[in-house]
């Protein structure tokens, strides 16, 4: 089940907690993976951690159009294709609403969701021509349920939702699926750093009573980009603990 | 039938997977041949592919019929 050997995925934000644990996820099923993240050192540092074999590593600023842009097609030229697209690659620039600066809010929405959309444009069109595609959308329990602080971030991740529909209902009759999956509180170098207060805040809302580990959202993708979820589209698939359903 | 035709004619029946007698020169792609626009959309695609020109997005959109296609070949692919 759920083998990804031949397949080949394009990683954004390969270098966060969630990109690495979903780059490795996807490696270990026998996928072919290209890394994207800003930071080339800890890019070459995932690629040589996975054996250097079937790892090819693409720095990119997804705050730059032509960056952008450029990224699927070398992520092609390496690979000799690309099957799988996780549009992982997120910022955060959080301030109260009233407080919130216009340059804040179009960072977030550039990288957040804009260079999701121009990514899977690009990455649409080859897998149009092969008959075949994932793209694995990593969105957020905040574009769902909204949060304090957040409001550009909670709207991009909520415009991902949306795209996800309509791209998945365009390509469907192509063999391209389109998922979102929806983390919600997942353990990381930030939340390390919360105090017991503010770590026993957050785990009170949550049912499952711990936070998530980046493995449990890779193994979503895993699924999500799998020959099983060939009938999957067009989904949201929320990674919780139960911290709110749907 | 000129090359160009021959092939833009290949293409079509391949990828609509309709009639070669169908395809004439006034053939609608998708008042009669039965496309939708994603099937456009590739098609254009494919000419690119086959005839190595870039088709930008307003010529795209007046490639309607065979005959659109061809004479736009015609006149653009080396």
């Amino acid at each position: 089940m759920f083998d990804l050997t031949g397949r080949k995925a394009l990683v954004t934000g390969a270098t966060g907690g969630l990109g690495g644990a979903i780059a490795r996820a996807l490696h270990r099923q026998g996928a072919t993976v290209a890394l994207s993240g800003t930071r080339q050192e800890a890019l070459e540092a995932l690629a040589q951690d996975l054996g250097g074999e079937r790892v090819h590593v693409s720095p990119t600023n997804l705050a730059d159009a032509a960056a952008v842009e450029a990224l699927v097609p070398a992520a092609e030229a390496a690979m000799g294709g690309l099957d799988i697209l996780v549009n992982n690659a997120g910022i955060t620039r959080d301030n109260l609403f009233m407080r919130m600066k216009d340059d804040e809010w179009d960072a977030v929405i550039a990288v957040n969701l804009t260079a999701a959309f121009r990514l899977s444009r690009a990455a649409v069109k080859g897998m149009m021509r092969r008959r075949h595609g994932r793209i694995v959308n990593i969105g957020s329990v905040v574009g769902a349920t909204g949060n304090p602080g957040q409001g550009n971030y909670a709207a991009a991740k909520a415009g991902l939702v949306g795209m996800t529909k309509a791209l998945a209902a365009e390509v469907a009759s192509r063999n391209i699926t389109v998922n979102c999956i929806a983390p919600g509180f997942i353990a990381s170098p930030m939340t390390d750093e919360l105090n017991e207060k503010q770590r026993e805040g957050i785990l009170g809302r949550v049912p499952m009573g711990r936070l998530g580990s980046g493995d449990e959202v890779a193994a979503a993708t895993i699924y999500l980009a799998s020959q099983e979820a060939a009938y999957v589209t067009g989904h949201t698939l929320h990674v919780n603990g139960g911290m709110a359903m749907f | 039938m000129s090359d160009i035709a021959e092939r833009v004619k290949k293409i079509v029946v391949e990828h609509l997977g309709v009639e070669p007698e169908k395809v004439v020169e006034g053939a609608n792609f998708i008042d009669d041949l039965g496309a939708d626009s994603l099937d456009t959309v590739e098609l254009v695609m494919a000419f690119e592919e086959e005839f190595n020109v870039e088709i930008p997005d307003d010529a795209a959109e007046t490639i309607q019929t065979v005959g659109d296609a061809v004479k736009f070949l015609e006149k653009n692919s080396a």
